[in-house]
């Protein structure tokens, strides 16, 4: 039984990268929203898988708090913003997807090869997705640095914060309840204080490009 | 004695089943684009339409241009019989592995490239560029497929792969799961289907695998006809023996051959559907994204490979 749960564990680790990869290769704002809500759900399943074999409660209410935090709120936040915004069928040029998604696997093995050792001394059943939750934060990472507006980058932010969580859940079965939900608030805050950024740097420069804050003079 | 009656049964089976899967496919289709459709029977109706015809050969066709509709055919029903469909113990099987399968895909590939340049119109030529433009990057997505498979169980075999996810302990592989997607990529590129061609078009700013085929006619044109409905048919047979090869029937147990063989039209039933509905949802892409979307299939297959490393049980 743990032998199987083990394994769906290891399969919702390997969709949490899979998703991670989609986003890199993404152009539609409004399919980024849809995959970050899909990667929250997958995580919140992992979890709740995570708190039933291993018998630690608490993750139940991490899981619950990631379903309602990173499935339903956040992305309707996203969704209402990117409505007011006018940028709900943006589409971004991404320069050469390819050599981005060759970055990202370059970015998985160094990934892999960091956790091997970690992995190998650790006695959780999760033991072994400690790669791909430390994968996934370096690929949200590189999104985050290809991405030229604003929205997309925010995205990127929340799934680095994604990877974190799962890399938190698979090598400690999860932080502290305070900690974790300290971050949460973070996130939440953190988000609404964007939202507010994001008509402020269109009232300014009438774009969401983030090149233009660049420029230190206006001219 | 046994095994060759049986591969025998395979061949003939899979070589009359090929054109009832693109009936149903098209079928499919008609069906999810609120058409009438034109009857899963159609692809035999239209080859006995085209081999009742007199055949038109331009007059600087070499004997390459003749004879290649045969080669195509022939190694195409060598590749589907060389999958494991409904038993594993098939005589034929051990002889090739997944990367002389591969082999044999781009032999097809190069002789049909070949006689499409041979009559020298700019049609033929423009195909061929194409076909091999795709083929060249869907080739190495497909072999990366494969080696994930054959990670798993240390074989490069198609039969062994197909005994040890079939008839071993149920195990979950999710490197299997991003190979399955990789796969999907590479059977729509490598079959004409949407995203990358569209085989009912022949508007030829878009088309590969048509404009490549646009000179031959009569008996020749149904010889490759039939060959693209049985590179289809391969493709989704070894789909099934590397991501859902439940039910067929393990060597040494013929009486299991019934049942393995209604759960191959029962998957078949389901792929062609599958196939349809996904070229339904997509949109045709433009040929110079093409290169994109076969380097994802790459990318992810490679993925599927670190990933088995990885979680490696």
């Amino acid at each position: 039984m743990n032998n199987f749960s083990g394994q769906l564990i290891n399969l919702f680790a390997a969709l949490v990268l899979l998703i991670a990869f989609a986003m890199l290769a993404q152009r539609r704002v409004l399919a980024l929203i849809n995959l970050f809500a899909m990667q929250g759900l997958v995580l919140a399943a992992s979890t709740t898988l995570v708190a039933f074999s291993s018998n630690q409660h608490h993750l139940y209410y991490s899981a619950a708090l990631t379903l309602l935090l990173k499935v339903l709120f956040l992305p309707w936040i996203l969704h209402r913003l990117i409505r007011k915004l006018n940028v709900k069928w943006d589409i971004e040029t991404l320069f050469n997807i390819p050599t981005t998604m060759l970055i990202g696997i370059v970015l998985v093995v160094f990934a892999f090869n960091l956790a091997g050792p970690i992995s190998e001394m650790a006695g959780t059943i999760t033991k072994s997705t400690l790669g791909i939750a430390i994968a996934s934060v370096l690929l949200a990472f590189l999104m985050m640095i290809t991405r030229s507006k604003a929205v997309p980058q925010v995205i990127g932010f929340l799934a680095m914060e994604n990877g974190l969580f799962f890399a938190a859940i698979t090598a400690t079965y999860g932080m502290p309840m305070v900690v974790e939900l300290g971050i949460a608030l973070d996130v939440l805050v953190g988000m609404f204080i964007m939202g507010i950024f994001f008509f402020q740097i269109r009232a300014t420069f009438d774009s969401l490009e983030l090149k233009h804050m660049e420029n230190l003079k206006e001219d | 004695m046994n095994g060759v009656f049986l591969q025998l049964f395979q061949n003939v089976l899979i070589v009359l089943l090929a054109p009832l899967l693109v009936g149903w496919v098209n079928q499919c289709r008609a069906w999810l684009q609120n058409r009438s459709g034109a009857g899963v029977l159609q692809p035999y109706r239209k080859l006995i339409k085209l081999f009742n015809k007199d055949a038109v050969l331009a007059h600087n066709a070499s004997p390459l241009f003749r004879f290649t509709p045969y080669i195509l055919f022939v190694s195409m029903w060598l590749a589907a019989s060389l999958v494991p469909v409904i038993a594993t113990d098939l005589p034929l099987s051990p002889a090739v592995d997944v990367i002389a399968l591969v082999g044999i895909f781009a032999l097809a590939r190069v002789f049909i490239s070949l006689a499409a340049m041979d009559i020298g119109t700019s049609f033929g030529t423009l195909g061929a560029r194409r076909e091999m433009l795709v083929g060249f990057l869907a080739e190495p997505a497909l072999l990366m497929v494969f080696f994930t498979a054959a990670l798993i169980s240390q074989s490069t075999s198609l039969v062994t792969i197909v005994e040890t996810l079939a008839h071993k302990q149920f195990v979950i592989y999710p490197s299997l799961a991003f190979a399955a997607i990789a796969f999907v990529m590479v059977l729509l590129a490598e079959n004409a289907r949407i995203p990358v061609d569209n085989p009912s078009t022949h508007l030829e700013l878009t088309m590969i695998h048509e404009a490549m085929i646009l000179e031959y006619s009569a008996r020749h044109l149904a010889m490759i006809e039939w060959a693209s409905a049985l590179k289809l048919f391969a493709y989704t047979t070894i789909g099934f023996s590397l991501f859902m090869p439940w039910g067929i029937a393990a060597a040494g147990k013929p009486d299991s051959i019934p049942l393995a063989l209604g759960a191959l039209l029962l998957k078949l039933v389901v792929a062609g559907a599958g196939l349809a509905l996904l070229e339904t949802v997509s949109a045709k892409m433009r040929i110079f994204r093409v290169p994109e979307f076969m380097g994802t299939a790459f990318l992810l297959a490679v993925l599927g490979m670190l990933i088995h490393f990885l979680l490696g049980n």
